[in-house]
């Protein structure tokens, strides 16, 4: 590969000269630059509808890059030390799904832990690829999964020495990364593929003292959310691969789901937001690390709160810890991060990433200003004055162990019934439910309800967590599976 | 020469003011501070294009925002200033002996320094020994205090920029809490007039209103500002600002200012109709 500048941005400066050319609009999309919709251009800015264009000789095509999007995908590459770079419009999950189905056919087995996305599961079902769980335990004072420890994985191994793939969360949402440099060359050695959950990592490739990045550790392939501390727009997102992956098989999977009709509004932020990383992203994650260090301290400083940190390290389950996160356990003040993320909103205006039982997350990113920082700190110093209860009253397990009786695939696909959901332990679940976010399934398909996973679940709706997966939307019937077996 | 400043009041009304001479143009880690001279005004410091003070009706601000709360519990003796960076509301304060210490927390070190250089018509009492400054986030400072004050002004600027921490619930409630049991907190309330303000308005009152047993509003007329009607904020865990107002106490200290009154104390309480509909629809 030439050596490219990182000052460029092939998509952007492509979009601009089109722009100057004033070309007549003979094609889609039909709002023809927005003059054919008035509100929404007035809405997203003329500016915006200008350059949401079909793709075309002069800008490239999504699905089968030769030109612009072609050296885009190389510079991206480039800046992430990868073999190559997909630019992604389907969200992470298009790439997290990409990767399993790059790596795994029907009847596959991919050794993964079981806090993954659902967008994992999802790409189970439609393979038909079969999940060897890895229970990534829970720390006993937070409540929350942790990484996988590397014996266990190595026994996962050995018990599956037909599994095709390993999957890794880099880091999970709370900031918690797994050894995979370890992992990564365990599973080499078993001539396993290793793919990679970087949908919380993107900062990795390019801050200092940040945990391992999949790349650099010489993973097979990695799922990047430029949106989320990248700065992109919402729903675009890089698939790296490395290795002996095959550029051009992995574009064949990737277009098996995605549009044709890939939106240059989300590829061009995917551009300029890689070369703005690629320029500056060491100043940038040094800049959130101070600030999410800074609010740490101060919330530590209000008692009951415990904005965790690198003290959490064990060498294996911890193996590291992304500083860039804000978590925050909340139970010593008895309220679960779900009641403080919604105080935070309906009280305080302040919209955090997630509350789940124990705790809550706060995204810190360069778009943060120091005064938003004193607000945060200063409403959950409030909502610790005005709220704070008894620690007794909140539930203290998150994780629980899954009895997985079926595949994803077989489960979301048999013949089923649907059940009042308290009336369904013992069954093999056919669907998710989980909270939104994390979006970490309670159950998967293929699963056996238990009791304790349905008091979980009346939990959770009691302390108002967003609940999702099922065909009901209220989440109050579920689909089994007809046979018990 | 034709050197006007302009201020947009609201995006369709603005307001202009001859300028003599621009004595400053700076730009500090929060904001663009700028000093002019002019003949109508005397001195005027603005803060991202916004005026703060000018020297002519700064007392009409600065008289409101201190003797109405003074006059209400004379026996205040700790007071926390916050923002105020032109020292106007600590060079009133100062006037009463009572007062035993004043903090005064300025996020920006800049404006003060810079008041106390072209505008000692109010940074005159800064270096009075009572006074602490303090140059950090106001938010901040509060948020670690504990029964503390008799008295928190809140002399900020508006609610988006630097300030806007100041306009928040979160604040409101920090300063309940650093309060003493019969404590009182005065704020700057923004304008009931044009519509952006208006709802700034309305939001500080629905903010203060959880907090206080008393939450009173009342007006004064100040030139300079977006249409003139300005308004503050007077919540309190104890004192009443009318029934418990002891006019003959006050008058009795002999002080002299130029707006405030104990007859004007009284009725700046009194609030035209689209005043009290706007904060009873937020009440």
């Amino acid at each position: 590969m030439t050596h490219l500048s990182q000052e460029k941005a092939p998509i952007m400066e492509a979009l601009n000269r089109y722009k100057h050319m004033r070309v007549v609009p003979f094609d889609v999309p039909g709002h023809k630059r927005g003059r054919g919709n008035e509100e929404l251009a007035a809405f997203l800015g003329e500016q915006c509808l200008a350059v949401d264009v079909n793709s075309m000789k002069p800008l490239d095509n999504l699905c089968h890059p030769v030109s612009i999007i072609k050296e885009a995908e190389q510079l991206a590459a480039q800046a992430f030390g990868a073999k190559h770079a997909f630019f992604m419009v389907n969200g992470t999950t298009s790439a997290v799904q990409a990767m399993i189905m790059t790596a795994c056919k029907a009847g596959d087995k991919i050794i993964m832990p079981r806090n993954v996305h659902r967008s994992a599961i999802n790409a189970l079902i439609l393979t038909g690829a079969v999940p060897v769980y890895v229970n990534p335990g829970v720390h006993e004072e937070l409540g929350i999964p942790l990484g996988m420890s590397v014996q266990d994985v190595e026994r996962a191994i050995l018990e599956n020495p037909d599994a095709k793939a390993i999957l890794i969360n880099n880091p999970t949402y709370y900031g918690i990364c797994s050894n995979l440099q370890a992992l990564t060359d365990l599973a080499h050695e078993h001539q396993m593929l290793v793919l990679v959950d970087e949908a919380h990592g993107t900062h990795f490739y390019f801050g200092e003292n940040l945990p391992a990045s999949a790349m650099s550790v010489g993973a097979d392939m990695a799922s990047v959310s430029m949106h989320k501390s990248g700065g992109s727009l919402t729903q675009s997102s890089f698939l790296l691969i490395n290795n002996e992956m095959s550029e051009g098989h992995t574009r064949q999977i990737i277009n098996l789901t995605q549009t044709t009709s890939g939106s240059y509004l989300l590829l061009s932020s995917l551009d300029i937001s890689r070369k703005n990383l690629a320029l500056h992203g060491r100043q940038v994650f040094e800049k959130v690390a101070q600030m999410s260090q800074y609010t740490r301290d101060e919330i530590n400083k209000i008692g009951g709160y415990y904005a965790f940190s690198k003290e959490l390290l064990n060498g294996d389950t911890i193996f590291d810890f992304d500083v860039t996160k804000l978590s925050v356990h909340t139970r010593e003040i008895g309220l679960a991060g779900i009641e403080i993320y919604d105080i935070l909103r309906d009280e305080y205006d302040i919209q955090i990433e997630f509350g789940d039982i124990g705790n809550l997350l706060a995204y810190i990113s360069v778009g943060d200003r120091q005064l938003d920082l004193e607000r945060l700190v200063a409403a959950l110093a409030e909502i610790k004055r005005r709220y704070a209860k008894d620690k007794n009253d909140v539930f203290d397990h998150e994780y629980i162990n899954p009895q997985v009786v079926a595949t994803p695939q077989k489960a979301f696909y048999a013949p089923k019934k649907n059940l009042p959901l308290a009336e369904s332990a013992g069954y093999i679940s056919s669907e998710f439910v989980m909270c939104y976010p994390p979006g970490i399934p309670i159950l998967a398909p293929g699963e056996r309800i238990t009791t304790e996973i349905l008091d979980y679940i009346a939990y959770c709706k009691e302390k108002g967590c967003f609940l999702t997966g099922t065909e009901d939307s209220a989440i109050q019937h579920i689909n089994v599976l007809k046979e018990v077996e | 020469m034709n050197l006007w400043y302009t201020e947009d009041h609201s995006p369709h009304a603005r307001f202009s003011i001859r300028v003599e001479q621009h004595l400053y143009t700076g730009q500090s880690e929060f904001q663009k501070i700028d000093i002019f001279q002019t003949v109508e005004f005397g001195k005027v410091l603005t803060l991202d294009g916004y005026v703060m003070i000018t020297e002519k009706d700064e007392f009409i601000y600065h008289d409101m925002i201190t003797h109405v709360p003074m006059a209400t519990n004379p026996g205040i003796k700790k007071v926390l200033v916050i923002g105020a960076g032109d020292g106007g509301t600590v060079r009133e304060l100062t006037k009463y002996q009572s007062i035993e210490q004043i903090d005064m927390v300025e996020i920006d070190q800049m404006v003060v320094d810079l008041c106390r250089e072209y505008i000692p018509q109010t940074a005159s009492q800064l270096d009075d020994p009572r006074v602490n400054l303090f140059f950090e986030d106001g938010l901040k400072f509060v948020r670690k205090k504990e029964n503390d004050y008799d008295l928190i002004i809140v002399d900020s600027t508006d609610p988006f920029g630097p300030g806007e921490g100041l306009f928040t619930r979160e604040f409101y409630g920090n300063c309940f809490k650093a309060l003493t049991e019969d404590g009182i907190l005065v704020n700057q309330h923004e304008s009931p007039f044009y519509t952006e303000d208006a709802l700034g308005m309305q939001r500080a009152h629905q903010r203060i209103l959880g907090f206080f047993p008393i939450c009173k509003v009342y007006q004064a007329h100040i030139p300079t500002y977006p249409s003139g009607h300005w308004l503050f904020g007077f919540a309190s865990k104890k004192y009443d600002p009318i029934a418990d107002l002891d006019a003959v106490a006050w008058n009795e200290l002999d002080l002299i200012t130029k707006y405030y009154n104990t007859d004007i104390h009284v009725g700046s309480f009194a609030l035209p109709n689209y005043v009290k509909e706007q904060l009873q629809d937020v009440e």
